[in-house]
């Protein structure tokens, strides 16, 4: 379990940063905290020949919160982000997800823009960002570029940056007002892949009925599926028997496959069990949320 | 006197060093050696057409490419059938390095040695191995069935086959007013210690200072038996045994792997070194390991019963196929411990087991801490309650309707255990070890806990399972002790530890014996330059082996120090008393002489070293000139040597129960109390024994609910990395409650029994119990996970899946309740 030989530099400017990747092109790898990439060297299961380590590069460590939304740096660890409350009052949902990120020491050295660019489908924080339609900062030889979450993760693994390219920040906007979110989901042990997750935001109306819905589920598509269920919740409230329907037509949308861990049936049935308890959750955390609303059980 | 150190909870004396990361490792060693990488196959079954190593020549660092071509003599004859027993009809063993055919994805064919481990692997991976691949074998149905063979040359994949009966249970099982039958199934797991395994090897050429015309040979490997990879070391290379010295370092759990020797790399390292001339290293990395070491536990068992009204066994008939992988280094233990182990405290009136061994294109299949005890446990227990549930009795009075009683001790099973011995359980009282799991899990409260879970929505279900281990086996360890002038006392014995603790248990019992500070006691494992004969450590065996090895050598001492210390005080030894580190005259504290002073006496000296020394000089006092300063028959030092050979295994036993809830709507399963009732005789320190029984618990909750050995059916290991093979993390294994039993064993000085093995061996059994409880329908195969209980709960309500019938309220039914208002947490 040791690498293939590469070729490592630790550039400090980002334009240098920058160069030294499209030097690289096809062949190039960015190494920010390292929690993915490293392994997948050791195993010999990638081997680029240029390693670009950008944790000594400026200007991508800030976490900046302002009426936007929350705007994180690509050097930014997870576990900063957890425990940063400026963006988990401006965001709950980031909190919501980064608790389930693996365990403390990855998030301790993981970093959340690494997360998304590594577009695991099993990955919480792309759903987190897919979810809020937040974006991906991109920079480039050619420049800066923002890329919408719905068209940066491509496929399993797969993304919209092209070779040179460094994802220099990620932006998480603000869930609009009235809003409640939640990330629930099923691991075989504590901190692993989901085997399913579902990310819900309920939007509540001064009445306590449901004028919006959005869930995104995770491990059951090659992307973070994200399905709108407004259509099928709006004037609705969000008692546990009215919220099935909507958990059934995103599952329906699900199209997970069998693995050594879970079978598809399984994975297919906890995303509607899981849409359903996220939504509840979401709806009761909504500010506007009256409480005798709710009544659904949740874990 | 000093405070009796047997029995107490005293702090593990490894700890501070280990915890502080001072330990050595085998990986710790040898900073400056060469470093070996495996060329191994990606094919479970393929043959090598050719292998060309020139482009792997071009690695910076690379020293040597070495294939099966490069071996001779003794080393190019394949390893050795470790235990072999006359049921074995083909044993295969693989060679050092692949002799033209493969069996196993993982398996060596090739050995590389650069400069470090980088470089290695680099040469590795540009060596071509032309393969003509064949297909895989891989399950116990494609072993039977027999439609390919894993080895040329075999009309089927039998490796053993074994029929052990007592009585004719067939007979019984028909005319018994009641009979079952059942097919029962457990996957594969597997030991994986945080240490895998590593091997580090310096030749020394022959140079006046090495005493031999040919060298010496240092290895230094993470096993579990010093003088087994000595042994083995020295035949394949061909030296004579004093020429090869084999050295433990401290190693980071063996769980049974690391029993199995020689392994390929641990001969060809050593092979390299000598060949070389240089120091050479191999540290197995977690693929390899997964892939290439051992795993355990897979058995198909189908089991006819015939019971009375009451649920007394009348006949038990059991047919075990199991797996034993690509080749049979270990032979058959693990099938012999199932096929005698799986009987428990029980006594049913007549057993037929009979066993087939089959080879597959896996990994080997060799003891994992259990060592098939877990499969016999999960097929006796499960019987256990679906007789119970056929008669409509409670679960554990079934059970306390077939034990064994204490005044039927010691009990003869009528069978030939994995020693070669008779399985004569010693000792033990088993109606009492159900008494007192009722009454530790709350077994009569339960059907009061169940309905009111059932009314908040939530399923939950109890389990409980029982077992007897033979620990202990021969042929036998010995214990070294020594005083040394200072009064410090080193202690010796051949076994290896794997972080047990040997070294605090065995410094409990010599303070004790000699009477001195527990902290003057310093242990060494493992090292075969300090005790050159030992067996190992596996089965349980060390506090009873080499816990009465040490005691009993201390007593040798002491004898010795007597007799000097009567002269030297003018008493009579019949007097003395050892007291504090001194021997005194009993009730005289002030008449006495350190145990320092008598080491100096014992050993007369022409040449003073020290203040100390000078006492035992020529000149220093009035001596007797009329004999030797060494007195006929005796010898210079004060130490003492002796040897524990038992005469057969002696018995522990213990009973575990569970309480787990399951989620009605993702099948999660939650451990919510789990319980064990252990009794392994005299507890020599109850701290470190519920250390074992809590790491063993985690191994049986591991395979009972995380843990399996994914291969597809070409033989390729799907989940060869700790992401993918489960091993629960803290989170997932459940606070255990212990109740200790103490019955003696008469079959060894101290009384003890086994306690390593204990804590993993019922808990495929008692889990698969509990969730059946739970949900109310069969649970015949283990491990299971969310996603199968998930299927299981579909298949049920499709009506594929016999359902349990509502279990009779414990409170009434059971002759062992103990009322107690205790709710479980």
């Amino acid at each position: 379990m040791k690498p293939p030989p590469f070729a490592y530099h630790a550039p400090t400017d980002l334009d240098e940063a920058v160069g030294l990747l499209a030097e690289a092109g096809d062949e190039g790898k960015v190494l920010a905290g390292g929690q993915s990439l490293i392994p997948l060297l050791n195993m010999r299961l990638a081997a680029p020949r240029v390693l670009v380590d950008i944790n000594a590069v400026a200007g991508l460590e800030d976490i900046r919160v302002d009426a936007a939304g929350v705007r994180v740096g690509a050097r930014v660890r997870h576990a900063e982000l957890e425990a940063d409350t400026a963006a988990a009052e401006a965001v709950p949902l980031l909190g919501q997800g980064l608790r389930l990120v693996a365990h403390p020491v990855i998030r301790n050295r993981g970093t959340t823009v690494g997360s998304i660019a590594h577009a695991d489908p099993s990955a919480e924080m792309p759903a987190v960002l897919a979810l809020l339609e937040g974006a991906v900062e991109v920079r480039g030889r050619a420049g800066t570029r923002t890329v919408p979450a719905a068209e940066f993760v491509t496929g399993p693994m797969e993304t919209a940056l092209a070779p040179g390219e460094i994802a220099v920040a990620a932006r998480f906007p603000r869930p609009r007002p009235g809003t409640g979110t939640a990330f629930v989901e099923t691991a075989r042990r504590n901190g692993d892949y989901a085997l399913c997750g579902a990310a819900a935001a309920v939007t509540l109306g001064a009445d306590g009925r449901i004028t919006a819905a959005r869930c995104c589920l995770i491990s059951v598509a090659p992307v973070p599926l994200v399905v709108d269920l407004t259509d099928h919740l709006a004037g609705r409230t969000a008692r546990l028997g009215d919220l099935d329907g909507a958990a059934a037509a995103a599952a329906e949308q699900a199209d997970p496959e069998d693995d050594i861990h879970a079978g598809a049936d399984y994975r297919r049935h906890l995303a509607r069990v899981l849409t359903a308890r996220a939504l509840a959750r979401a709806a009761a955390a909504a500010p506007a949320a009256v409480a005798d609303t709710y009544t659904g059980a949740s874990r | 006197m000093s405070t009796r150190m047997f029995g107490a909870p005293v702090q593990r004396s490894e700890d501070a060093r280990l915890v502080a990361g001072r330990g050595a490792f085998l990986d710790d060693l040898g900073a400056g050696a060469c470093a070996a990488a495996f060329v191994r196959s990606p094919h479970a079954r393929a043959r090598i057409r050719d292998i060309d190593a020139t482009d792997a020549v071009d690695v910076a660092g690379i020293i040597a490419v070495f294939t099966y071509e490069d071996l001779s003599g003794a080393m190019a004859e394949p390893l050795p059938l470790l235990i072999p027993h006359p049921c074995i009809v083909d044993g295969r063993t693989p060679y050092a390095l692949a002799r033209e055919h493969v069996h196993y994805v993982g398996e060596p064919v090739a050995m590389v040695v650069a400069a470090d481990r980088y470089a290695a692997e680099d040469a590795a991976a540009r060596i071509r191995v032309d393969y003509e691949v064949g297909e895989a074998v891989v399950g116990v149905d494609a072993a039977v069935s027999a439609e390919r063979t894993v080895h040329a040359g075999m009309a089927d994949n039998v490796a053993a086959h074994l029929v052990q009966e007592v009585g004719d249970a067939r007979a019984a099982v028909a005319a018994a007013p009641n009979s079952l039958e059942l097919e029962l199934d457990i996957e594969r797991s597997a030991a994986t210690p945080l240490e895998g395994r590593g091997v580090y090897a310096r030749w020394e050429p022959a140079t006046s200072a090495t005493g031999t015309d040919d060298g010496r040979l240092r290895v230094y490997s993470s096993t579990q038996t010093a003088t087994g990879v000595r042994a083995a070391v020295a035949a394949k290379l061909e030296l004579a045994l004093g020429q090869v010295d084999v050295v433990v370092p401290d190693v980071g759990g063996g769980f049974g792997v690391k029993i199995v020797h020689p392994w390929p790399e641990e001969v060809m390292v050593p092979w390299a070194a000598r060949r070389l001339g240089r120091e050479v290293k191999w540290v197995e990395d977690r693929r390899e390991h997964f892939v290439a070491a051992a795993h355990e536990r897979a058995q198909r068992q189908r089991v006819r019963v015939g019971f009375d009204d009451s649920g007394r066994i009348l006949g038990l008939d059991v047919d075990i196929l199991h797996d034993n992988g690509a080749y049979l280094p270990y032979g058959v233990i693990v099938p012999i411990v199932t096929s005698t182990q799986l009987l428990g405290p029980y006594k049913p009136g007549a057993y037929r087991v009979e066993f087939r061994s089959l080879y597959t294109t896996t990994a080997v299949v060799t003891p994992y801490r259990g060592a098939g005890r877990p499969q016999g446990v999960f097929a006796m227990e499960r019987t256990m309650d679906a007789v119970a549930d056929h008669l409509g009795l409670d679960r554990l009075q079934v059970r306390a309707a077939n034990v064994i009683r204490p005044e039927e001790m010691p009990y003869d099973q009528g069978l030939m255990f994995q020693d070669g011995r008779p399985l004569i359980y010693d000792s033990g009282d088993y109606p009492r070890m159900l008494e007192m799991i009722a009454e530790l899990v709350d077994w009569p409260g339960f059907a009061e806990y169940r309905e009111r879970a059932r009314r908040e929505g939530r399923r939950v279900g109890i389990g409980v399972a029982c077992y007897v281990e033979g620990t202990g086996p021969g042929p036998y360890e010995g214990g070294h002790v020594q005083v040394e002038t200072s009064g410090k006392v080193r202690v010796a014995t051949g076994l290896t530890s794997q972080g047990q603790g040997h070294g605090t248990v065995l410094a409990q019992i010599v303070a004790d014996e000699l009477d001195v500070p527990i902290a003057d006691v310093e242990v060494t494992t493992g090292d075969t330059r300090r005790m050159a004969y030992s067996v190992g450590t596996f089965a349980s065996r060390g506090a009873v082996t080499s816990g009465s090895a040490v005691a009993l050598a201390a007593r040798r001492l002491k004898e010795k120090a007597l007799r000097i210390a009567a002269e030297a005080l003018e008493a009579d030894a019949g007097d003395l008393e050892f007291a504090d580190g001194r021997i005194q005259v009993k009730g005289s504290p002030a008449h006495g002489i350190e145990l320092g002073t008598v080491a100096v006496l014992s050993n007369p000296l022409r040449y003073a070293f020290d203040a100390a020394s000078a006492a035992a000089t020529q000149f220093s006092g009035a001596a007797d000139h009329e004999s030797p300063p060494v007195a006929e028959g005796e010898a210079p030092g004060l130490e003492g040597t002796d040897y524990h050979s038992p005469l057969r295994c002696t018995f522990a036993n213990g009973a575990h129960a569970a309480v787990v809830e399951t989620d009605p709507d993702t099948a999660e399963i939650r451990i919510l109390r789990y319980c064990v009732v252990h009794d392994c005789g005299n507890l020599i320190n109850p701290r470190i024994v519920e250390g074992q029984v809590h790491g063993g618990v985690a191994q049986g909750v591991a395979g009972a609910l995380y843990e399996r050995m994914a291969y597809d059916s070409d033989g390729q290991l799907l989940n060869a990395s700790l992401m993918d093979f489960l091993m629960p993390y803290a989170s997932e294994v459940p606070t255990v409650e212990i109740a200790h039993m103490q019955t003696p064993s008469p079959l060894n000085p101290l009384g003890v029994k086994g306690a390593g093995e204990a804590g993993v061996i019922p808990g495929s059994a008692v889990l698969a119990a509990a969730v059946e409880d739970a949900e109310g329908f069969r649970v015949d195969r283990m491990p299971i996970s969310p996603s199968e209980l998930f299927e299981l709960r579909n298949r049920h309500a499709a009506g594929e899946v016999a359902s349990v019938p509502p279990r009779p309220s414990p409170a009434t039914a059971s002759d062992t309740s103990v009322p107690s208002a205790r709710e479980p947490r």
